[in-house]
């Protein structure tokens, strides 16, 4: 298939900020302009949606939008919008990143979870296991990641809420085997971080090392994504869905300072809600996320195994002891990596 | 004239007049402008950052073991790629300075590219090549050398991206050498190795010197391209620089400007301790 220049040059753009910085399409006569600050794994569930949505609001509205998108690390991300970056809305995968935009900056209420449908969370994933074809290490559940023949891939729990809900899922199937143990508990995770082969910063990183540099047996990422390049690289790799993960839901809300700002309210509201419309969920279920509509849900259950989704409640009683005991500057995550 | 060679010169004496170039106020101003702008504010807001915490804090974060493993292995990265720099530089700027060949344009050119490269790309492009199934990788794991996702892929990418600094400062210096000095000492019957000693060494040494601590001290804050081919284990391959990006992570601004201070001071040693040895060095070399 022929690329025509511009989007070329824009995937250019795309690869030469890896890191992340914005990925902002050349500014068109659009009507109105919204911007989504996402993290890195989301652009091109985003590009989609982005098209879809446009649509939709011009059928209603009969103005053309453009949206645009900046991807990155989503802790990152926040910070550029605490530090003044004027995103209209933000659909992130971690509840404390859109938090921090309350206690930092107090650009949305405290209670912006109870604005949208399902705490705010239009679709989930979880944490599941990519190996190479054949599964040649055998690999199924989270007890044989801390086998000697086994190293893993992962992003850094510290730079990443990719690496910290990978981690939350280890700790939480640790909890469910080994009970009051904390011994147990903390024996298992020691090794378990112990056999990680590369900590890269990201999650598009991680994947990166595990599929292009070849380190690694498998590689520990969101089912989504985990799925996404089992289809794209036919083939070469399977897909291991534990019995036990993690429930990772994607928060999103926006921006009261910021739609005030640029006038934008009710374009950003509306930008959300449709996440939630039959047509939009089953998009996004294209992308190998899980859904709450259940027509999309049916159409889809071979793709999404039955599993028991931890939620953080079970886990930590909340984001906040998450954050403070696990992954902050002395936590338990420095205990156990400590040597 | 007479006051400019008195050397008690003083640039704020009254009487431009005599001045032998115009325009000395403006563009001292200007000057002076651009440094507190660019230079002195950003160190200033790290100062105020750090300013919140107490002593006990300050040294609690810049201490901490995690951190302090970091140190050591972004001070033994940055040493070794620096020298091996100075090797290679030295040996650039030669062939460079001394030797006419086809392309040398060309290969002048290249040598600034580390420097209009973004690192990150850099740091990529460095991991994608050393990787085991990378072209260098597949050759080094044949031999059993590991070089990405290891502290040796850290050196690599510090190398790569300070290259310049010992070629540009000593290429220069080479140049001013008259070819002379050499042949007088040659047709005296001097080993080369002897003139390399004797006549190249002394003169190339303080320019040789800078090039290699801007190349150390480029390397002790070198992120993108290092972060991609580290690996960041942990106490084995994770750089300083890293440790900040982590507390900037945890939105603790405090303790990234403390760590980040750390940095800036060693930096700032390290120029200021060259500085005055160079200025040692020239004097005694000059007689004066």
């Amino acid at each position: 298939m022929l690329q025509s220049p511009r989007k070329l040059i824009k995937q250019l753009v795309v690869a030469l900020t890896v890191s992340g910085s914005l990925g902002v399409v050349p500014a068109q006569a659009a009507d109105q302009e919204l911007l989504n600050s996402s993290y890195d794994i989301a652009r091109e569930l985003f590009a989609s949606y982005n098209e879809l949505f446009a649509e939709h609001w011009q059928q209603e509205t009969g103005k053309t939008v453009e949206i645009n998108q900046s991807h990155g690390g989503s802790s990152k991300q926040a910070q550029a919008i605490i530090q003044g970056l004027r995103a209209d809305v933000v659909t992130y995968n971690q509840v404390t990143d859109v938090d921090i935009l309350h206690e930092r900056g107090n650009l949305i209420p405290a209670d912006w979870r109870e604005r949208l449908p399902n705490a705010s969370s239009p679709y989930y994933s979880t944490m599941a296991f990519l190996v190479r074809e054949g599964n040649p290490k055998n690999i199924q559940n989270w007890d044989d990641l801390v086998r000697d023949d086994v190293s893993s891939v992962l992003p850094n729990p510290k730079t990443s809420g990719n690496g910290r809900y990978t981690y939350l899922a280890a700790l939480g199937y640790a909890q469910k085997t080994f009970g009051d143990d904390q011994e147990a508990i903390d024996n298992y995770l020691r090794e378990f971080l112990g056999n990680v082969a590369v900590f890269d910063t990201g999650g598009r990183g991680a994947t990166t090392t595990f599929v292009e540099r070849g380190i690694g047996d498998v590689l520990l990422t969101f089912e989504s994504e985990v799925n996404n390049i089992a289809a794209q690289y036919d083939g070469e790799y399977q897909v291991v869905v534990p019995k036990v993960s993690f429930l990772a839901e994607f928060p999103v809300t926006w921006i009261d300072r910021s739609v005030e700002r640029n006038e934008t309210a009710d374009l950003a509201k509306a930008y959300l809600e449709y996440l939630y419309s039959e047509d939009a969920q089953r998009l996004i279920a294209g992308f190998n996320y899980r859904v709450h509509n259940d027509a999309v849900k049916a159409e889809f259950a071979d793709r999404f195994p039955e599993l028991e989704l931890l939620p953080i409640e079970a886990i930590t009683g909340d984001w906040k002891t998450a954050m403070s005991e696990h992954f902050g500057s002395g936590g338990k995550l420095d205990q156990l990596q400590r040597r | 004239m007479s006051e400019l060679s008195g050397g008690r010169w003083s640039p704020f004496q009254r009487n431009p007049g005599k001045r032998v170039l115009p325009g000395f106020a403006l563009s001292m101003g200007v000057s002076l402008l651009f440094i507190s702008l660019i230079l002195l504010l950003p160190v200033t807001g790290l100062i105020v950052q750090t300013a919140g915490m107490s002593w006990e804090q300050y040294w609690g974060v810049i201490t901490d073991e995690r951190v302090v493993a970091s140190y050591k292995v972004t001070l033994w990265a940055a040493a070794i790629a620096s020298l091996f720099n100075g090797i290679a530089g030295l040996l650039l700027a030669w062939v460079l300075v001394r030797y006419e060949f086809p392309g040398k344009r060309l290969i002048d050119a290249l040598i600034d590219l580390p420097f209009a490269l973004p690192t990150a790309v850099a740091g990529i492009t460095l991991a994608a090549l050393f990787a085991q199934n990378g072209w260098y990788g597949q050759l080094l794991t044949e031999l059993g050398i590991k070089v990405a996702f290891t502290p040796l892929g850290i050196v690599v990418a510090m190398s790569f991206t300070s290259l310049p600094f010992v070629v540009r400062t000593v290429q220069p210096v080479l140049e001013d050498l008259p070819v002379e000095d050499e042949e007088a000492a040659v047709s005296m019957g001097a080993s080369d190795l002897t003139v390399f000693r004797r006549i190249l060494f002394p003169s190339l040494w303080p320019a040789l010197m800078t090039g290699i601590a801007l190349s150390f001290t480029r390397s002790l804050g070198e992120f993108g391209a290092v972060i991609f081919i580290a690996g960041n284990m942990p106490y084995v391959s994770e750089i300083t620089s890293l440790m900040i990006f982590i507390r900037l992570q945890e939105f603790d601004y405090g303790a990234a400007s403390a760590i980040a201070s750390v940095v800036l001071i060693a930096s700032l040693v390290l120029l200021l301790a060259i500085n005055l040895w160079q200025a040692r060095y020239l004097r005694r070399l000059h007689g004066r």
